[in-house]
């Protein structure tokens, strides 16, 4: 295990770090976000504002989570499409564990968590071992999810009516109890915490390295000596966790699993990690990154809403800032090369 | 050089991939109606063959999923145990998929009814195959929404652009006549979105100057919805009230006045129904909601077809009504009756 480990490692360390981890592309996408919150504080004096900062944030939790998962799977250079909706059957899980079944709530939490992670699995295992395509072993996995939502939850929304405490999840602030009127909702911690365990199974854990090396050359992984096939089936397991995670969150905050919601999710989760400089190619990417990504497109909302921009034309603006960040970084790699 | 070809090549795989997925998306849930369908027509077959001259009536709705049509399937079928016949009920799931409704009628057609319920979704494109109803005998009863043709006999439907005129009407009753106010409606396309917004914008322009409406943002889906709720209260922090035109957009205006701590400070007038907006108007977060009378909208296209299908004659429009509802009345029987968790 020790040798083939070393060989990737001397491989990596050929190209500086720099190049390796998308840093300029961080720097521009932390650049721009700054950029952007100053553009909208100095265009409505409503924007930079505690209670709306706050706001940017717990609407980030959502897609943030989902696109720390998928950061996972691209920078293997696959892709997840079932993020939108698996997520949409952790949350539907979670509520039929705890309001049918009535669980205590964490096991509700546990059975969303292993949803999300047991349609990860099977993906993966598609993916891994019966070489079906990534792009559509999960769009198929996405059917299948939201078609399952729809059928256990019986097409109706459910509610978490006897349990008072799970809109606490998100909602609630463990802060505001130990700083008064810091009022931080729980989302946002778990958002920020799922984003720091994310960081350190990226780069300091073997699952990490090895995400990497497939992501820079499968062939070569596989010829010194890793199993392959097992890893992948790990990623896009932990990609599926991700989403069981972002399942609890939203089912929380509307506090209630809404079976029909949750396609389009996945392409908002993708768009943030792309902006956050991961290549869709694979083989580079940080979790730093994808956070400052949801955070620009939840910045961006926020601040064209307050300004009072016409719905269609937020879409195009977000749209462009896709197209920007791209691009931006296709221009880097190329002065790289 | 070439790498970039690869990631462009990734990416344009990914934008396909988008078209693809809206296409398939729908498709799968799609077949899970289908199914279901399927599953009624074979009961049907069954009773069929023991009392031969059973009628068979599709309907063709615009949504599936949502509650709101979970309520017009439930008068659809109230009416078809009533009168002894036989009905379908499926429909696409987004406003969007004109395409696949039409697949929808089509089929039906096909399947040579005794006479169909429709609510089209784009009553231009569903020409054609309405012509082909008219011209194979079989009636068309048309539901929720105007066709804009002669061939159907009958709509069955809610006075929108009334029904919304009312919940302006209560918003500034509410909100004392004056003051800014702002509208989160569902879409920005499809009949009933646009007429909820210019049945509500006109009545307050045409009778009440001193309100104001400084914007109307859309958001059907429940998340989307809480929050450019926050977003309209950061926006415009002396805002009176919020109107959601739909179960999705108005829950979302509750949880987003709920998140952003301003219960009783904004006045929120909601549409349909559903639990969590029932809930909010007990409570009092909610000041009342208009109600559409779904399962009667259901029920009375049935009951339509079966006279249509006798030959008797039908009055060219049958409002199915709609009610306002607030904490006095909500377990008010006739209320209670229209609307659902």
């Amino acid at each position: 295990m020790k040798r083939p480990m070393l060989a990737l490692d001397r491989r990596a360390d050929s190209r500086p770090v720099v190049l390796k981890t998308g840093f300029m592309q961080q720097i521009l996408a932390f650049g721009s976000l700054i950029a952007l919150l100053i553009v909208f504080s100095v265009a409505s004096e409503n924007f930079f504002q505690f209670s709306n900062i706050v706001g940017i944030l717990l609407s980030t939790a959502v897609t943030g989570v989902l696109a720390l998962g998928a950061t996972f799977v691209i920078i293997t250079g696959g892709i997840d499409l079932s993020v939108g909706t698996v997520m949409t059957l952790s949350a539907v899980m979670t509520g039929v564990s705890i309001s049918f079944w009535g669980t205590p709530i964490w096991t509700g939490l546990l059975v969303g968590v292993t949803t999300g992670a047991l349609c990860g699995l099977v993906s993966g295992y598609a993916v891994a071992r019966l070489r079906i395509p990534p792009f559509i072993a999960t769009l198929a996995m996405m059917m299948i999810a939201k078609g399952l939502a729809l059928v256990i939850s019986g097409t109706k929304p459910v509610y978490f009516a006897d349990a008072p405490g799970f809109s606490n999840i998100a909602l609630g602030s463990v802060l505001e109890n130990l700083i008064p009127g810091f009022s931080i909702p729980n989302a946002v911690l778990i958002f920020f915490g799922a984003a720091i365990i994310g960081s350190i199974v990226l780069t300091r854990t073997i699952v990490g390295r090895y995400n990497f090396a497939i992501g820079s050359n499968e062939e070569a992984t596989r010829l010194s000596g890793v199993n392959v096939n097992f890893w992948k089936v790990v990623i896009y397991t932990i990609t599926g966790a991700f989403t069981g995670i972002a399942g609890i969150l939203i089912a929380s905050r509307l506090n209630s699993a809404q079976p029909a919601l949750g396609q389009g999710y996945e392409l908002e989760a993708i768009a943030a990690v792309v902006i956050g400089g991961t290549s869709l190619s694979g083989g580079k990417g940080t979790i730093v990154g994808t956070v400052i990504g949801a955070l620009i497109m939840s910045v961006l909302t926020n601040g064209l809403r307050i300004l009072s921009v016409p719905q269609e034309w937020q879409t195009v603006v977000v749209g462009v800032v896709i197209f920007l960040a791209v691009y931006v970084d296709i221009l880097r790699r190329r002065k790289a090369a | 050089m070439k790498k970039n070809a690869r990631r462009w090549s990734a990416a344009a795989l990914v934008l396909a991939g988008m078209l693809t997925i809206t296409a398939c998306g729908s498709s799968n849930a799609n077949n899970a109606n289908g199914a279901g369908g399927n599953a009624k027509a074979n009961d049907g077959a069954a009773t069929t063959a023991s009392s031969d001259s059973k009628l068979y009536v599709p309907i063709i709705s615009k949504g599936f999923q949502h509650q709101f049509w979970q309520a017009v399937k439930q008068g659809a079928e109230q009416a078809a145990a009533e009168f002894k016949v036989d009905i379908t009920f499926e429909g696409p799931e987004t406003e969007e998929q004109v395409d696949k409704q039409l697949e929808m009628l089509q089929v039906a057609l096909d399947k040579k009814p005794s006479a169909i319920g429709f609510a089209a979704l784009d009553s231009k494109a569903s020409a054609p195959l309405l012509q082909k109803a008219k011209d194979a005998n079989i009636p068309v009863i048309a539901f929720d929404s105007g066709v804009d043709s002669d061939i159907p006999l009958t709509t069955a439907s809610t006075d929108n652009l009334a029904a919304a005129a009312l919940a302006a009407d209560k918003m500034a009753e509410l909100i004392g006549g004056k003051g800014d106010i702002a509208v989160v409606a569902h879409d920005q396309t499809s009949l009933t979105g646009v007429q909820r917004r210019d049945g509500f914008v006109n009545e307050i322009k045409a009778k009440y100057p001193d309100i104001k409406i400084v914007d109307i943002q859309y958001g059907g889906d429940n998340l989307k919805a809480t929050d450019l709720t926050k977003a309209l209260l950061q926006g415009h922090p002396d805002l009176k009230g919020i109107f959601g035109t739909n179960e999705g957009a108005a829950t979302g205006v509750v949880n987003g006045v709920t998140e952003a701590k301003m219960e009783g400070k904004v006045v929120i007038v909601g549409f349909d129904s559903g639990k969590t907006q029932m809930d909010a108007i007990r409570s009092g977060k909610m000041a009342g909601a208009i109600t559409q009378n779904p399962v009667g909208i259901g029920y009375e296209t049935v009951k339509a077809a079966v006279a249509a299908i006798k030959g008797e004659t039908l009055p060219k429009s049958i409002d199915t009504g709609f009610y306002w509802y607030d904490k006095t009345n909500i377990d008010d029987p006739k209320i209670k009756a229209v609307l659902y968790e």
